[in-house]
């Protein structure tokens, strides 16, 4: 496979685009593999990738029941940060995010990884209390972070409506944090994992896991059975759902999240802005579109659609911020399902049984850990242990009681 | 919107309600033995189906009272209301509603 270059972007340009090839192998399943990871999103694709090429682990096959990155790796609002309060959660998304700040060379593959700064506002004297100690505890996990007044803000954020229902009192920013393009991140792991050896199969349910002696032997597919050493589990939004084929219950509640962009726009907003009172956080895209998301519908739903009260409410919070996008015609409205655990933090490592992995509870905040979830779990899969950075987001802290609850510290779905 | 059937008040908009979560899970009889795994099922687990769902919802701004609904997570399809208390008639998932179709 040849890197992408600017002479092969014009070699192929001279032959009108039409020769060039596939960016990843359309892969038959095979009867066998060492490792076979379903879901083919970007935990799954990640993790295949790492397992080839940090772990010298090659028979590897990634099933997704759709197509490649069509669940939540293709649904986000590609927030890319690490400003977590738990120095547990810091270590590991700052990990994510240091991959991030290389991987577009590293993947041969252009993520438009921006690091424009995510912007948090608070609006009350209190919430800027709890808002400073926050950002406090970010600087005590070693990362960046900066309190920020409301001349501050406004001076980043020239059209935000100070003086709202709930007026601004200030903020904090994470000034490496910022936007990467989703899809890209996807192709991108396919394109090299494939590259590398890993059979990417798509239109393949799984529609059984036959286990025994608390091992999985085998897996039933829509297109054939496969005989496995070891399985991972990374289908944010169904975790549930495959974790029962294999007998084993989880403490993950299915909930759905929406998203909506506005028509595109000249550059005009420059930094992603959230909010957890008026509950909304909003970027432009790299194609001038509004990109918009705010709470969950608070449900249990499969349904990838959510209600059109909740979509309501998270335009309504954006306008109340920022008036001046009241005119813009609303172009694309969907949603995901998330994997929410009790302490709204994620679920990674090995399960009761011996060679089913999982990776899951990445709630509304998955995509951003992708690069991190994916090299820990290759990590984890390989050494048959937890990796250390997810070391404390085992299984078993729902029993000894050591949650990590990232859903008190944010007050938001993050 | 889900349109609910509060069994005191009516069909209601969604607006008017909170959600309960799962219907049916009762807090460990004697509490000072359960174990931590106990304990987890109790605060922690959930059955989370793809399919027919028996949680609970309040009445917030309405009668204030609390039922129980058998709803379909997929297709939101609300397939039975009943009391607190009592457990549902029809507690099928969807696979088994179409096959007895």
């Amino acid at each position: 496979m040849k890197n992408y270059s600017g002479f092969s972007l014009l070699r192929h340009a001279l032959s009108g685009h039409r020769h060039w090839p596939r960016a990843w192998r359309d892969a038959e399943p095979r009867k066998s593999y060492d490792v076979v990871i379903i879901g083919g999103g970007g935990h799954g694709l990640a993790t295949a990738y790492y397992l080839a090429t940090r772990q010298g682990i090659k028979s590897v096959a990634v099933l997704e029941k759709g197509y490649l990155g069509g669940g939540n790796s293709g649904r986000n609002t590609q927030v890319t940060r690490s400003n977590y309060f738990y120095p547990e959660s810091g270590a590991f998304y700052e990990h994510s995010l240091q991959l991030f700040e290389n991987l577009s060379q590293d993947l041969d593959f252009n993520l438009m990884f921006s690091p424009r700064g995510i912007l948090a506002i608070c609006n009350s004297r209190h919430e800027m209390e709890t808002y400073r100690r926050w950002a406090n505890a970010i600087q005590m996990n070693g990362i960046d972070s900066e309190i920020l007044s409301r001349q501050d803000i406004r001076k980043r954020v020239p059209q935000i409506n100070l003086d709202c229902r709930f007026p601004v009192w200030g903020g904090f920013i994470q000034n490496r944090g910022g936007v990467s393009r989703h899809d890209a991140v996807n192709w991108a792991y396919a394109r090299k994992a494939s590259a590398a050896g890993v059979d990417i199969v798509q239109n393949c349910e799984v529609t059984g896991l036959v286990s025994s002696d608390s091992r999985v032997r085998s897996i039933q597919t829509s297109r054939g059975t496969i005989e496995t050493g070891k399985v991972a589990l990374c289908v944010a939004g169904h975790s549930s759902h495959l974790a029962d084929m294999a007998g084993l219950r989880l403490p993950i509640t299915s909930v759905t999240l929406q998203a909506m962009v506005t028509e595109p726009v000249r550059p005009i907003f420059n930094t992603v802005l959230m909010s957890a009172q008026i509950h909304v956080y909003v970027a432009q895209s790299d194609r001038g579109e509004i990109v918009v998301g705010g709470g969950i519908d608070p449900f249990n739903s499969y349904a990838q659609r959510g209600t059109l009260n909740t979509c309501r409410d998270n335009y309504s919070a954006l306008l109340e911020l920022l008036p001046i996008f009241s005119r813009l015609r609303l172009m694309r409205q969907w949603a995901g399902v998330c994997d929410m655990a009790y302490d709204v933090s994620p679920i990674v490592g090995k399960t009761p049984l011996e060679n089913l992995y999982i990776s899951t509870g990445w709630g509304t905040g998955g995509y951003k850990a992708i690069p991190a979830g994916g090299d820990t779990l290759a990590d984890t899969i390989a050494n048959d242990r937890p990796h250390p950075l997810i070391q404390p987001f085992q299984l078993d802290r729902f029993e000894t009681g050591r949650l990590i609850d990232e859903g008190a510290a944010s007050g938001v779905a993050n | 919107m889900l349109r609910i059937p509060c069994p005191y008040c009516g069909t209601r908009d969604q607006e008017e309600f909170k959600f309960g979560g799962e219907s049916h899970i009762s807090r460990p009889e004697n509490p000072e033995q359960a174990s931590d795994a106990q304990w987890a099922e109790y605060l922690f687990y959930r059955k989370n189906p793809k399919g027919i769902h028996h949680e609970r919802w309040l009445h917030s701004f309405g009668c204030r009272q609390w039922f129980n609904l058998s709803r379909d997570t997929v297709t939101h399809e609300i397939v039975e209301v009943y009391p607190m208390g009592e457990q549902p008639q029809q507690g099928l998932t969807r696979k088994e509603n179409r096959d007895n179709e």
